[in-house]
């Protein structure tokens, strides 16, 4: 098979591509040069797209033995310094949790994509789902913050695929994009911008010599610099309780109790810089859906269309799922009526919205299945508010 | 005398992190001598020690990563390979060593070591086999052998044990030995043979645990588990793995694979050069 070969990192220009190669591409274009993964429907797309373009680009990808394996060899690549990811859908995210919560206590930098399907166990592999929103904010045993995505467009993909290795990079947190089958599959238009338009952030190094450097010592903004293996720094790094130093405290409440609040508190602290939503027609509204993902789609058709009819809808759209959007969800709720959730699941981020709206009603539209809502559904919804 | 003329200096003194010592394991533990003979290996060979990686995970050696003087990562349970791979694949100039336990490799990391030896990635796996758990207080494993008492084992094993030898060479490890804690010497030559080893490399290094395994088995102290390595112990070099199982009265060891085959990572740098010409 005769293959045309792309040899840039960057395909700046106009493409019609579907949303696993937007991610990967996404990915390439922000620096990733290794990813490690399992096939899995829906996501297979973007490890096929890796192994034809990392490399390419001199990086490389890495077909692992299962998706344990290709989490842990992620996290070994990031600390040998190089940006790296993994993509994978429900049962294969399942089996990496462990070592997503290995990366959270080690402070690797690293990117998980899930395209969402229909669960649980071995479900509906080629259905949309949005039931993984909860696992991937609590899924890995302990306490920990993480940071998560929720792409809406083939586009997207590309652009938060970029966002999670900047955020992941800066807060040194494992970070997901978190999309459906749909978002994942579907074929629209993307624009690559150049190279040179493209924000690309890497992680903090060291700055003093590796005598005096203690691999776990936050800066003010709690996040520690990172050296790489090899660069003579010579430090351990351990999934134990550990102090600034990486050293094992397993007796000390007062390491545990220091560490696991940093691990939380750089993220929680830093909420404002990492959420991101989108307003539409919010200013005057006095209903409000607030949607993420495939739903987000439909959500917008039929605030379009209340307001068609008069209606003053409105739609939040989360970008961000974790952090969760609190303070941005809770201006809301302050001026509607009412709140509607539409999700591809039985009631999982209605849960986060209705503790921040308090009072304000929340009507939630559950789908389960092949077909994602219908513009008409969430529209009746509004209308009986 | 002055006094500075007393301050004595370990000669190994710069492979060791001096302030995690002591170290947690056990009076007559084997694991030392493991590290005795892994850190005379790195300085034999005058091997930079910055370009050094030493994965572990977890288990009583699991510790190991943490003692040594160089970049080192304590994974969880089972996969240091995997983690290595990633290492090894990202930043080919680093030497990747993975020092790990016979429950952590072969039973919860079984999948990762096959693997890892059938693509031939080019790092070096030592595996302490002890032939328990030892740090969850003395359970069965992959390594135990028939009829042996551990604490989930009250009526005696009746699992059949891992013939680790004859695994890794039947998954394509290119170098394959066997030494106990007894055979210093070799195990340590052995090391050096194995860091120098492009491909994947595996050394079993038979260990006593006296402490556990030895209490529950009649062989209470090291030196009556070392008298069990020595007596039972015989060195037959390049012998057919397979016929190497481990046995009350007979431990095979020696070297039993030391062959060529390109390394993966060999491989993934011509297929990227083989590219290049293409895409120019």
């Amino acid at each position: 098979m005769k293959i045309e070969l792309e040899s840039k990192a960057v395909l700046s220009g106009q493409h019609f591509l579907n949303g696993d190669v937007a991610c990967a591409e996404g990915a390439l274009a922000v620096g990733c040069r290794f990813f490690a993964g399992y096939p899995i429907t829906p996501a297979t797309e973007i490890a096929e797209r890796m192994a034809r373009r990392l490399p390419q680009v001199d990086g490389v990808y890495m077909q692992m033995e299962d998706e344990i394996g290709s989490i842990a060899a992620v996290l070994g690549a990031s600390y040998a310094g190089v940006k790296s990811m993994t993509a994978t859908s429900g049962p294969g995210f399942s089996l990496m949790l462990e070592n997503i919560g290995l990366a959270i206590m080690t402070e690797t930098p690293c990117v998980v994509v899930n395209i969402m399907r229909g669960g649980p166990s071995t479900g509906q592999p080629t259905m949309p789902g949005q039931q993984d929103v909860m696992q991937a904010r609590w899924g890995s045993h302990g306490d920990y913050e993480i940071i998560a995505l929720a792409p809406s467009s083939v586009q997207e993909m590309f652009d938060l695929t970029i966002e999670a290795f900047n955020l992941s990079e800066t807060y040194r947190v494992p970070t997901f994009v978190l999309a459906d089958e749909i978002v994942g599959h579907m074929w629209e238009r993307v624009n690559i911008p150049s190279a040179k338009a493209i924000q690309v952030v890497n992680r903090k190094k060291p700055e003093n010599p590796p005598s005096e450097y203690a691999p776990f010592k936050p800066d003010e903004d709690l996040v520690p610099p990172m050296a790489s293996f090899g660069e003579g720094y010579r430090f351990h790094a351990t999934g134990l309780t550990h102090d600034e130093n990486g050293r094992p405290r397993t007796d000390s409440a007062e390491v545990q109790q220091r560490l696991v609040q940093r691990l939380c508190e750089k993220i929680r602290r830093n909420a404002d810089k990492i959420v991101k939503v989108e307003r539409i027609l919010l200013e005057d509204a006095e209903v409000a859906v607030v949607a993420y993902g495939i739903a987000s789609r439909a959500a917008l058709s039929a605030v379009r269309k209340a307001r068609a009819q008069g209606i003053k809808a409105g739609l939040l759209r989360l970008v961000t799922v974790w952090p969760f959007p609190d303070k941005q969800i809770e201006k809301i709720a302050q001026k509607v009526k009412a709140l509607v959730v539409p999700e591809m699941n039985y009631g999982q981020i209605v849960r986060e919205v209705r503790r921040v709206a308090k009072e304000t009603p929340v009507v939630f539209m559950s789908k389960l299945g092949e077909e994602p809502h219908k513009p008409a559904e969430i529209l009746d919804a509004l209308r009986r508010l | 005398m002055t006094e500075k003329s007393l301050e004595l200096k370990h000669p190994y003194e710069r492979f060791l992190r001096k302030e995690r010592m002591p170290h947690i394991w056990c009076e007559g533990c084997g694991n030392g001598i493991i590290l005795n003979c892994f850190v005379r290996a790195l300085d034999e060979l005058n091997i930079d020690l910055n370009n050094v990686v030493v994965v572990s995970g977890i288990g009583c050696i699991g510790r190991i990563s943490g003692y040594t003087n160089t970049d080192s990562f304590h994974t969880t349970h089972g996969r240091p390979i995997a983690f290595a791979t990633g290492v090894k694949l990202a930043k080919p100039k680093l030497k990747v060593v993975v020092i790990s336990g016979d429950g952590d490799l072969f039973a919860i990391g079984g999948n990762h070591f096959i693997h890892a030896a059938r693509r031939n990635v080019d790092i070096t796996v030592i595996c302490a086999n002890n032939f328990i758990y030892g740090m969850t207080g003395g359970q069965y494993g992959p390594t135990t052998p028939l009829e042996a008492w551990t604490t989930t084992t009250p009526y005696g094993n009746i699992e059949h044990a891992f013939n680790l030898v004859h695994l890794a060479a039947a998954s394509g490890a290119v170098y394959v030995s066997r030494w106990t804690a007894l055979h210093v010497r070799r195990l340590k030559e052995s090391i050096k043979k194995a860091l120098q080893k492009e491909g994947f490399s595996f050394i079993e290094a038979v260990s006593q645990c006296p402490e556990i395994y030895g209490r529950y088995n009649k062989m209470k102290t090291a030196i009556s588990m070392m008298k069990w390595f020595k007596e039972a112990s015989e060195v037959r070099n390049f012998s057919d793995p397979a016929k190497a199982e481990i046995s009350p009265d007979k431990i095979i060891v020696g070297e039993f694979v030391d062959i060529e085959k390109p390394s993966y990572g060999r491989l993934l740098r011509e297929m990227k050069a083989k590219l290049k010409t293409k895409q120019k």
